[in-house]
């Protein structure tokens, strides 16, 4: 499907301006979205993105500028008023009501009702035909629940469908879904828009956003770069659009592959049949010092299971771990943590920032849980600790009193890292460090990962991203259905022989060992 | 501005307000005399009755912070206030020292084993915290019964009643019981790590987990503080009547105890928590306790008199009403003046944004 240029846009948006304190949050930025278009809204993080979505749901009010939605200018102050004028949003994370069924979901507010109150039998009824006409076939009495966060996802898209949107905001959709819950995804995508609906599209995945998208606008600090037709805007000139300059960074990174890691000696963590029914088949790992490890396997594969194990964030209920030689009990993360392991779980919001506490304390929390509450870092400490963490990762904004909920995805991971370093472990494990963060710090977490290994750290690493599980790490372990299916040396093995591996290679073991 | 922003400003504020409104009532309100060498009036006894609450809304302070609550502290304080009264009742000499400090010390560690059952109880097992005290709250006041023997113990000595009656230098010594327990409460959650970590494990328990933070010991000792707390408020209202009244002692504290936690600031959703905040919301609670006596409303009007009061003062603190005074007073301007609004559509915009980065 061709977009015509010259279709009125549906949504205007012009000269949008926002200040927040000390910040030019958006600055004149105008953007225009056509019906029956996939419009991706492209940037790093704190380009704008988020504000500016957040400017045409009405939850940040405009300081200058103007919207028009269907013609008609717009001046929203709340986010009823933006729904009201049909504009809604999928958010990363699925704002639903978890404990409530599907059907209840998909209908919230807009419940038919019978004599005596809500026809529930109808919700029902409703709920399901609007599933059905995104190809969805589901329980509509099930708990929400009890979906993949794909499903849900699908579920507050219908959603929006009931509150006859026709504007519809995605916001990072894809960050936690697998190869087939994206292509699901996109089909329901494309016949939203075969249908007439403007669809802005927000996500860290270029394949995703060539993928999809007919469109593409750039925003770089604030201002507008441009917009562009998706066949006239090449990869490589998105990213500089997106950075303002060339980047090489990422490919610099490429001779991690090659570096050799002398697995003579003792590993620095030694795990035999590490499992926990349910959860992992037993499975070994060794990781010796300097050396990165990656975990490679499809999301639900096992990949956060097992490092979890590791961790002693779960407990696992068969084999045993040694680190450096020394068997070890992993109950609790502490165990872990005394040992020299640190543990950077995938899910930022939940389990890593403390969000109302300040950048500085958040870096230092790690550091302190081992010291113990009764000897507190000195203020000198502290300082130390923070400033050198601030610089060499780069943290922005650069003041480490903020609250570290304020600050971006992206930032808020380097935070974490820095939290875990300045803990100094022998074995880092990161999960996901570089999901839903921008092209510049994900370069920025690379780069130091591959440096701290060069000077002995150990790591392991986890990343949807195969390219990036190839580029930065020496060693591979490849997981599938819960369980380890084998190892890959990233030197021998390309993008595509390693998706191979791991859409294959399990079922061409499994029948040889029958 | 930034004075505005200090988070203590609105719960200064309202205090402040509490306090001028009664002068201007009447001017006795503030009068205080001296007698003997000491002072006496309004704000003096303020400073000495404010003590039992001003321990028990420290103790809630802390375990508010851990996302816990706290509803047995009125039953401590009933129990605490029967083990020590029954030990002086027995003793063969109640005015002595001794058995004042046996009696105290002994109340005060009962005090901290039940504050432990608590945390034990929320910490370890798990069960929600206002599960978990409401045990307490509701087997608290029997067992104080059968401590005293079902009946109301009185006693009389000196040394006891010294410790709510008593003058130290001008003030009552409940007063600098209170001033020094709030001192030693600050020092050891600011001066230790024990502040940053309690937040940190209200705020998020699983990334504080995840940190290597021990959480069970910090749920733990903030319910054993609350405990403790509670059984020197006990004390402290016991040596006030001289009497071990199970049935009334710390009648509904924890209610106010919870009131004056958030009229200073805190939130019930656990996290940052501020003490100083908490001393002024107790001052405030206290005062509007006096205020009703001082303008003789009757007994049976004094909970409404009370609600009415606690709800204009909620509502003064609010931050969405603070965002829709400066929308409203924003409009006001730009109609007369006809002009251009004075900082565009923004105006209502700006203070949002300020409240999400307060937040």
């Amino acid at each position: 499907m061709t977009v015509d240029t010259d279709v009125r846009p549906l949504v205007s948006m012009r000269g949008i301006t926002i200040a927040f304190p000390g910040v030019l949050a958006l600055d004149g930025v105008d953007f225009f979205l056509r019906p029956g278009e996939v419009h991706s809204l492209m940037g790093e993080n704190g380009a704008g993105k988020s504000t500016l979505i957040k400017a045409l749901t009405g939850v940040y009010a405009i300081d200058a500028g103007t919207i028009e939605v269907a013609d008609e200018q717009r001046d929203f102050s709340s986010t009823a008023d933006a729904q009201a004028a049909g504009i809604s949003t999928v958010y990363q994370e699925v704002n639903l009501c978890a404990n409530l069924s599907v059907g209840e979901n998909v209908m919230l507010g807009h419940e038919p009702r019978g004599l005596l109150g809500i026809d529930w039998n109808a919700v029902h009824r409703d709920a399901a035909r609007h599933l059905a006409s995104l190809g969805l076939d589901l329980d509509t009495r099930s708990p929400l629940a009890s979906h993949s966060i794909a499903i849900q996802q699908l579920v507050a898209i219908s959603r929006a469908m009931v509150l006859d949107a026709k504007v519809l905001i995605l916001d990072e959709p894809t960050s936690s879904l697998d190869r087939g819950e994206v292509d699901q995804l996109f089909a329901v995508i494309r016949s939203l828009r075969e249908r007439g609906v403007a669809i802005l599209f927000v996500s860290h995945f270029l394949e995703q956003v060539y993928e999809i998208s007919d469109r593409i606008t750039v925003l770089r600090n604030g201002a507008l770069i441009g917009e562009y037709l998706v066949e006239d805007l090449p990869r490589e000139a998105l990213v500089t659009a997106m950075i303002g300059r060339e980047l090489d960074e990422l490919s610099a990174l490429s001779g991690a592959a090659e570096r050799t890691i002398d697995r003579a000696g003792t590993p620095v963590l030694s795990a035999e049949g590490v499992g926990r029914k349910g959860v992992l088949e037993p499975a070994d790992l060794d990781v010796f010092e300097g050396e990165v490890v990656g975990i490679a396997g499809l999301l639900g594969s096992g990949r956060t299971e097992l490092v979890r194990l590791l961790y002693g964030a779960d407990k696992a209920d068969a084999g045993q771990i040694s680190v450096a030689g020394e068997r070890a009990k992993m109950h609790a993360p502490r165990h872990a943590i005394d040992r020299g392991i640190a543990f950077s779980s995938e899910n930022r919001r939940a389990e890593g920032v403390v969000a109302e506490l300040s950048v500085a304390e958040n870096m230092i929390l790690g550091v302190q849980a081992q010291r113990g509450w009764m000897r507190r870092l000195s203020k000198t400490e502290q300082d130390a600790i923070v400033a050198e963490y601030m610089e060499a990762l780069g943290v922005r904004p650069a003041d480490p009193t903020v609250p570290i909920g304020t600050l971006s995805g992206g930032n808020q991971q380097k935070v974490l890292l820095a939290r875990w370093l300045a803990m100094q472990p022998r074995l880092l494990i990161l999960d996901e460090p570089t999901r839903g963060i921008d092209v510049g710090a994900k370069a920025d977490i690379q780069r130091k990962v591959a440096q701290l290994a060069a000077e002995g750290l150990s790591v392991v690493f986890i990343s949807s991203e195969l390219e990036e599980v190839l580029r930065i790490t020496q060693r591979l372990v490849v997981l599938r259905d819960r369980r380890k299916i084998g190892e890959l040396d990233p030197t021998e093995v390309d993008l595509d022989g390693l998706v191979d591996y791991i859409a294959n290679a399990g079922h061409t073991e499994r029948s040889a060992t029958r | 501005m930034t004075l505005l922003k200090h988070r203590l400003f609105w719960p200064v504020a309202a205090l402040v307000t509490l306090v001028v409104v009664n002068v201007i009532a009447n001017p006795n309100f503030a009068k205080v005399t001296m007698r003997d060498g000491d002072l006496y009036g309004n704000p003096v006894t303020i400073l000495r009755e404010s003590a039992p609450l001003m321990l028990v809304a420290l103790g809630m302070t802390l375990v508010i912070a851990t996302r816990g609550i706290d509803l047995s502290v009125g039953a401590v304080m009933a129990v605490s206030g029967a083990v020590s009264l029954t030990i002086i009742a027995d003793s063969p000499d109640p005015g002595s020292l001794g058995t004042v400090t046996v009696a105290i010390v002994v109340a005060v560690l009962v005090a901290l084993v039940l504050g432990a059952w608590n945390g034990f109880l929320v910490s370890v097992l798990g069960i929600q915290p206002i599960i978990a005290t409401l045990v307490l709250m509701l087997a608290g006041r029997g067992v104080a019964l059968l401590i005293t023997g079902g009946a109301i113990t009185t006693v009389t000595s000196a040394p006891y009643k010294f410790l709510s009656n008593g003058y130290l230098i001008l003030l009552p010594v409940a007063f600098f019981i209170w001033v020094a327990v709030v001192a030693i409460v600050a020092l050891v959650e600011r001066r230790t790590a024990l502040g940053m970590l309690t937040e940190s494990v209200g705020i998020n328990p699983e990334a504080s987990r995840l940190a290597g933070v021990r959480s069970r010991g910090i749920i733990l000792s903030a319910y054993m503080v609350s405990g403790l707390l509670a059984g020197v408020a006990g004390i402290i209202n016991a040596s006030n009547t001289m009497a071990a009244d199970s049935n009334n002692a710390g009648y509904l504290i924890e209610l106010y105890a919870i009131l004056a936690v958030v009229l200073g600031g805190t939130s019930l959703m656990g996290g940052k928590f501020s003490i100083a905040g908490t001393v002024i919301g107790v001052l405030t609670v206290t005062t509007l306790d006096k205020t009703i006596q001082f303008f003789g409303v009757p007994p049976a009007q004094s909970p409404v008199f009370f609600a009415v009061v606690v709800v204009i003062v909620v509502l003064v603190q609010s931050p969405r009403v603070h965002a829709w005074g400066r929308a409203a007073s924003a409009r006001m301007r730009r109609t007369p003046s006809g002009g251009e609004p004075p900082t565009g559509p923004g105006a209502a915009s700006a203070a949002k944004k300020r409240e999400e980065v307060a937040a």
